[in-house]
């Protein structure tokens, strides 16, 4: 699938770092490393995968991405520009823009859907007048196949599949070039979820759009991703093709990983042995010294727990952080 | 088709394909029902909710449009003429009686106007001045109202939406505000205005005629009351605006004050309506006893505090003289908590617990 991009980067992040402060006491407050030292590209019209555990800080990684969070440290670089200024990031959002998990909690249930789709539009003042809106309005309703009738709708009167479309219709808004989609399906019953999964195949294929697609389901991401990167506890431990992780994977955690991907096929996935991970994932407050993965990790080593791996190119496009990738694979 | 014995098979040959009427049948589009109307439904269906708007309408109705064609006024004292001595059968008279010229008139044949509820021992009309007593008390309720909303509002928001350090210095003001025993504070907050000169401050403005007690009854309020309004407030806003829509209309570049009167009010609203109305009994309440006390509006202007504090001298020879007020405080108090409670129900479902 990768061959088919022109391999110019649209996003480059460069050891991006966001620390929450926790209050542990009064006045007293630690860091909570939701990122920590990531950096990855996303090329022109393709779409990043980006997987991982409950907490793992996919969805910071999307949010601090989109300066939703400031970052602590790092850079943002779009499409060449380094992302810094207020008047950076606000001519960043025209091009930028996300796409929520959750249908209900992300439309606002005192506006109709029309305010809903043209309230970006309404925010940068991008029409001249009420016909142009509601012209643009439709042709997004349209976009994401919307009934037009439903414009003066309020959301609460739409499924959840539907309530998605509305979501996916206002971030098509400004016309932009890359969407964050923080896990858009999750909260949708498969049937749908097949549905909405193919709509943002077409409308990237229509619209050029490049996606940072973040999910927690395996099969959904590999359906929809060229490349797809693995998280733990805040780093990124392996970033390669969407195929060659499902087939090769070599870092220990995206082994593991792997292994738990349900199969429709029971013949398969009798076949398939499971790689257990034991123990939980350790707290971010006090991550393991090293490499995050070393507590669960069947190969952990002394050097393991002195120095953090560093996440680097074993072959052409596939990056892992493991000291000792290459003795096991 | 031939079927197995205990086959589940359906056999399809049943089924006809539907024509396109019906399937226009099957979709039918509700007609699309705001917020709104949505609670004025549930609000008409709660019979006493409705029956206390009522009544709260007519009152207030009846404080506006009496005055304006009743024969007599509230600081009018009917015995007393120029150049006449004062008519002492003027004073305290029972419902529906009338005063010696008065019946001199009525022997001639002409009609006069009833007094409906007597009275009182200076020979004004009782009846007007509860038609006033309620308008001010009413008047008091509604703007005390509003002054605390827009405080309460303003501080509650601005608390819950910067957060952080803001909020915590803004919460401990209101915690201390909210320590002090406030009839106490009322009280003394009530006297010290009375010191202040507030009538030569205010003389020849429009402030004038609404009478410097009124205005420090609402300075009182102001400064006390809109300590539960803001908590409230803040509390809304604060789980406001982790929902996503206010994170979604951040990445789409929007700035504070869009996100608060675009995302955060229009949320909050039906809070504050309810918080409002169950506002103006208590502010009602307050005014009463505070002029029941002598600390609330300046004589001749009655209240229905101070004309039940009145009536307290005569009680033994003209009970209703009493009773009149309180009734009518009870019947604004409780009509108005009832409204409030009904459009509770009607606008936050989710508060009825």
């Amino acid at each position: 699938m990768s061959e088919k991009q022109n391999n110019s980067p649209l996003v480059e992040v460069r050891n991006l770092k966001k620390y929450f402060d926790i209050n542990t006491g009064m006045f007293k407050t630690r860091p909570l490393k939701a990122v920590d030292d990531v950096s990855f590209t996303i090329n022109r019209g393709e779409t990043l995968g980006l997987v991982g555990e409950s907490g793992c800080g996919k969805t910071t990684v999307g949010r601090t991405l989109l300066h939703l969070y400031t970052p602590t440290s790092g850079d943002i670089v779009y499409d060449g520009h380094e992302i810094k200024t207020k008047a950076d990031i606000n001519e960043f959002r025209k091009k930028a823009t996300m796409v929520f998990q959750d249908p209900y909690s992300s439309l606002n249930p005192r506006m109709t859907v029309s305010d809903i789709i043209a309230e970006p539009l309404d925010i940068h003042k991008m029409y001249q007048n009420e016909e142009e809106r509601r012209a643009r309005v439709l042709e997004l309703m349209e976009h994401v196949g919307l009934n037009s009738e439903h414009a003066s709708r309020y959301a609460h009167e739409f499924s959840g599949g539907q309530r998605q479309r509305i979501g996916i219709a206002r971030s098509l808004a400004v016309d932009p070039e890359f969407i964050v989609c923080d896990e858009p399906v999750s909260a949708l019953d498969v049937s749908i979820q097949a549905q909405v999964i193919n709509m943002f195949g077409e409308l990237q294929e229509k619209l050029g759009l490049t996606y940072l697609f973040i999910a927690h389901d395996l099969l959904v991401v590999r359906h929809i991703s060229n490349r797809i990167a693995v998280m733990y506890l805040g780093k990124m431990v392996e970033l390669t093709d969407a195929a060659e992780i499902y087939e090769r994977p070599l870092h220990p955690y995206s082994k593991a990983l792997m292994s738990a991907v349900p199969m429709p096929d029971p013949k398969i996935a009798r076949e398939n042995q499971r790689i257990p991970l034991s123990g939980d994932i350790p707290s971010p407050l006090n991550a393991p010294s090293g490499c995050p993965f070393r507590t669960r990790c069947a190969h952990a080593c002394e050097r393991c727990a002195e120095e953090m791996p560093e996440f680097r190119e074993i072959e052409k496009g596939h990056f892992v952080a493991c000291h000792r990738v290459e003795e096991l694979n | 088709m031939n079927k197995k014995m205990f086959s589940m098979h359906l056999d399809l040959d049943a089924f006809n394909p539907a024509t396109e009427s019906e399937k226009e049948y099957m979709v039918q589009m509700r007609p699309s029902s705001t917020f709104f109307r949505d609670g004025v439904k549930r609000f008409v269906k709660n019979k006493v909710a409705l029956v206390s708007l009522i009544i709260v309408v007519l009152i207030t109705l009846s404080c506006i449009i009496i005055p304006f064609f009743w024969p007599y006024s509230y600081d009018q004292m009917l015995g007393v003429q120029l150049g006449k001595p004062v008519d002492a059968s003027y004073n305290n008279l029972a419902p529906f009686q009338y005063g010696a010229t008065e019946q001199a008139k009525i022997a001639a044949g002409e009609t006069v106007f009833p007094h409906v509820f007597g009275t009182d021992s200076q020979g004004r009309d009782y009846f007007i001045r509860i038609i006033y007593g309620a308008r001010i008390s009413l008047a008091v309720g509604f703007f005390a109202s509003i002054i605390v909303l827009i405080i309460g509002m303003t501080v509650g928001s601005i608390s819950g939406y910067c957060g952080g350090k803001v909020d915590l210095v803004i919460m401990r003001i209101v915690d201390i505000i909210y320590s002090l025993p406030d009839m106490l504070l009322i009280i003394l907050l009530a006297s010290a205005l009375k010191q202040t000169k507030l009538d030569e401050i205010i003389q020849g403005t429009v402030l004038e005629k609404i009478g410097a007690n009124i205005i420090s009854l609402f300075i009182v309020f102001g400064v006390l009351y809109w300590v539960s309004m803001s908590r409230l407030i803040r509390g809304q806003i604060l789980s406001l605006r982790e929902q996503e829509y206010v994170l979604a209309s951040q990445a789409a570049g929007a700035r504070g004050k869009w996100i608060i009167f675009k995302h955060l009010m229009p949320n909050c609203i039906s809070v504050i309506i309810i918080s409002t109305a169950l506002q103006i009994p208590s502010a009602i309440f307050t005014e009463s006893y505070l002029s029941f006390l002598g600390l609330g509006v300046n004589a001749p202007m009655p209240s229905l505090g101070s004309l039940a504090s009145d009536a307290l001298n005569g009680i033994n020879s003209y009970p209703y003289r009493l009773v009149i007020p309180a009734v009518v405080i009870s019947l604004i108090v409780l009509s108005l908590n009832l409204l409030g409670d009904g459009l509770r129900d009607a606008f936050d479902p989710k508060l009825n617990g």
